[in-house]
């Protein structure tokens, strides 16, 4: 790997750099398209570092496997695709509850079911946060471009050991198989978070107990510390309880240990937003469409602006709230029949119109699409596509 | 009325016989087990400790991976490194745990409902793939944690809450299953013939590659009383001492007189290249390149 240099590179494949840039040495994943190339990537390159590679039969093993792996000291990580991501919620459920890091990327396809595989969507944002059952954080990143997509992943790897959490980073087909020019960082360059070990001696060792904080390091095992990890709701020393008070504590400190630090999480950018009198709200590939419309709009005039988030959970509730409160209106683009315009729709509560712009044929939203969703002429078809119109959908402005 | 004193003593006397101590590798606090009065899961954990003992592989080099289920409960009660994950994936855990640290000697312990049905997938690959761990299978033949439904080695004809009017699906034979897909080392005890599954184990353990272990024991809570066993002790007899026969024996028996019997003892041993050997080999061609 030439450092330093720039490279014309696929997302998929950016995503396989920026986890070995992080420092992950165990991949475990089960081919699916249009995540192969990440896996493939790994099959290559991690034997090559010394790093784990290996095929598990399906996407239910794999996320158990790098769970295991973290388990075992390793920064781990396996990526899939729609169907793959439903297989793994009870996995992810279990490194949630177990507070094990580890990272797991989807690269969103058209769904449901197998839907149409090689077709770009946007549609599981909502899966990556409610997937699996039982109150619990999510930590999910929508990277936009190639080289996003490198850095995201590293700061993907750094949440997941920061926090002791699964983090999922989100992005579509059209993202993963994109190619753009990158340049990727030299050794040093961006920082790289380590996972907290426990000082203690081994038999004064919890793995749960989090010493007045929200998160307990963690040990590794084969390494003097014998401590028990189980899906149970369990006690400070790891051991499962029944206790209602201990049960209700666990539970609250998950949510908390995401919520009480989500300005850390959080990341946005902000594209002409500051006098903006329309907002558009979009992640991943729709927001480069996004963007191009906001030129396009300043160029007639129009002030439009756009808020970008990084971080798609937690939702950015802040900026969010703050755009709404400055412009008339925000459109929320998205490659889905709507899900992320509701949440910016329940934190706007009523201060402006949003409107949503769901588009599900597997083509990307257009420029067109938005600019005429702003400029008043959504009634009309854009052509050439005659049912773009019909999914343009403007949503009703709240009472109050 | 005996005085406390007096309690003690015959008690004290006994402990002197008892030749063995579990204590070691017991987790303080964490008894008493789970398991119902009667079951045979705890037969197999003292004969899963004894042979571990026999071993002499330091406790921090030990990892125990379970999924759900009543034989699943155990890692929670030794002091090992333990993890107690979801049901069926337990071999998957281990996969992970096992490339990441080699050096851990692992064991699953499993159920004939964790293995064979939801976790059947991982099962097979797992011995297909013969990373160096030992697979338990504590196998009742019966769902004891949900209340006694079928699992795939609940016998044709028997009662089970999901097979009222007795089960009609055939059964899984864990060892033909376990050799079929490629595990090195196969072998089957039952709890009433606890000396014998000891030995077991520790041959198991000491194998290198897959090996697994189906331990045939008794959920009189549910397989028992569905099925008009009266007493633990005589579902031990019919099934276990009645229904097996060791591998030794079965060579002085006609075929006629082994039908319906399981076989017990070590009934395959191969050798073939241990994945975690295979892959430190690939790593060290492919760095020398």
């Amino acid at each position: 790997m030439a450092n330093n240099k720039k490279r014309f590179m696929q997302g998929n494949e950016a995503c396989t750099e920026g986890a070995l840039y992080a420092g992950c040495r165990f991949y475990a994943g089960y081919p699916i398209t249009p995540s192969t190339e990440v896996m493939e990537i790994c099959a290559a390159r991690l034997p090559k570092m010394g790093g784990v590679f290996i095929q598990m039969e399906d996407e239910i093993a794999s996320i158990c496997a790098i769970a295991g792996a973290a388990l075992g000291g390793l920064k781990s990580m396996t990526a899939t695709s729609g169907p793959g991501f439903s297989l793994m919620q009870e996995g992810l459920g279990f490194a949630c509850m177990a507070e094990v890091p580890c990272v797991v990327v989807n690269v969103m396809r058209s769904g449901p079911s197998t839907g149409f595989p090689t077709g770009p969507s946007q549609s599981d944002v909502m899966q990556a946060k409610w997937g699996t059952h039982g109150d619990h954080p999510a930590i999910v990143l929508t990277p936009a471009s190639v080289e996003e997509i490198f850095h995201e992943t590293v700061r993907a790897f750094n949440l997941s050991e920061l926090y002791r959490t699964p983090v999922i980073i989100l992005y579509d087909e059209i993202i993963g198989h994109m190619r753009e020019a990158i340049t990727i960082p030299g050794p040093g360059e961006v920082e790289i978070v380590e996972r907290r070990v426990p000082s203690c001696a081994p038999s004064e060792y919890k793995p749960y107990d989090v010493q007045g904080g929200e998160i307990a390091p963690l040990a590794s095992y084969g390494e003097g510390y014998r401590f028990h990890v189980t899906g149970l709701y369990h006690a400070a020393d790891g051991f499962p309880t029944n206790n209602t008070k201990l049960i209700e504590e666990a539970c609250h400190r998950l949510l908390r240990k995401i919520d009480d630090n989500k300005e850390r999480i959080w990341k946005n950018e902000e594209y002409y937003l500051e006098d903006a009198e329309i907002g558009i709200f979009a992640y991943g590939v729709s927001a480069r469409s996004a963007k191009f419309a906001v030129r396009e709009l300043r160029k007639k005039g129009i002030k439009a602006g756009l808020l970008r988030p990084l971080t798609i959970w937690p939702f950015p509730d802040r900026a969010v709230e703050e755009m709404a409160g400055r412009v008339k209106a925000i459109v929320v683009p998205e490659m889905n029949m709507g899900q992320i315009v509701y949440e910016v729709e329940r934190v706007a509560h009523g201060k402006c119109e949003v409107k949503g712009i769901f588009r599900v044929d597997t083509e990307p939203i257009r420029p067109a699409q938005i600019m005429d969703c702003i400029t008043g002429n959504g009634s009309k078809p854009p052509a050439p596509n005659s049912k773009m119109a019909e999914m343009m959908v403007e949503r009703d402005m709240l009472d109050g | 009325m005996s005085t406390p004193a007096e309690d003690v003593k015959p008690l004290a006397k006994k402990k002197k016989k008892v030749p063995f101590n579990y204590s070691p590798y017991v987790r303080g606090g964490k008894l008493p087990h789970i398991w119902c009065p009667g079951c045979g899961h705890g037969i197999v954990l003292k004969c899963l400790l004894r042979a571990l003992h026999t071993t002499e592989i330091s406790k921090d080099d030990i990892a125990m991976v379970s999924g759900i289920g009543c034989s699943s409960r155990t890692p929670g009660y030794v002091d090992f490194n333990t993890l107690h994950t979801l049901h069926g994936r337990a071999l998957a855990y281990a996969t992970g745990l096992k490339m990441a640290k080699p050096k851990l000697k692992v064991i699953v312990t499993t159920g004939d409902g964790d293995a064979l049905a939801i976790g059947g997938n991982h099962f097979i690959h797992a011995c297909r793939r013969n990373l160096d761990m030992t697979i338990l299978v504590y196998n009742n033949s019966i769902y004891g944690m949900t209340s006694g439904q079928s699992s795939p080695t609940t016998p044709q004809g028997k009662i089970s809450t999901t097979g009222r009017y007795g089960n009609i699906e055939p059964t899984f034979d864990t060892c033909s299953l376990a050799q079929a897909a490629g595990a090195t080392f196969v072998a089957r005890g039952t709890a009433y013939h606890f000396q014998e599954l000891e030995k077991v184990i520790f041959e198991a353990m000491m194998h290198k590659g897959t090996s697994v272990v189906d331990v045939i024991d008794a959920c009189p809570t549910y397989y028992g009383r569905f099925n008009k066993y009266k007493t633990p002790t005589e579902m031990m007899e019919k099934i276990e001492k009645e229904g097996t026969v060791s591998v030794k024996q079965a060579d002085k028996l006609l075929p006629e007189e082994l039908q319906g019997k399981l076989l017990r003892g070590v009934l395959y041993k191969s050798d073939r290249p241990e994945y975690c050997e295979e892959y430190n080999k690939l790593v060290i061609a492919v760095q020398a390149k």
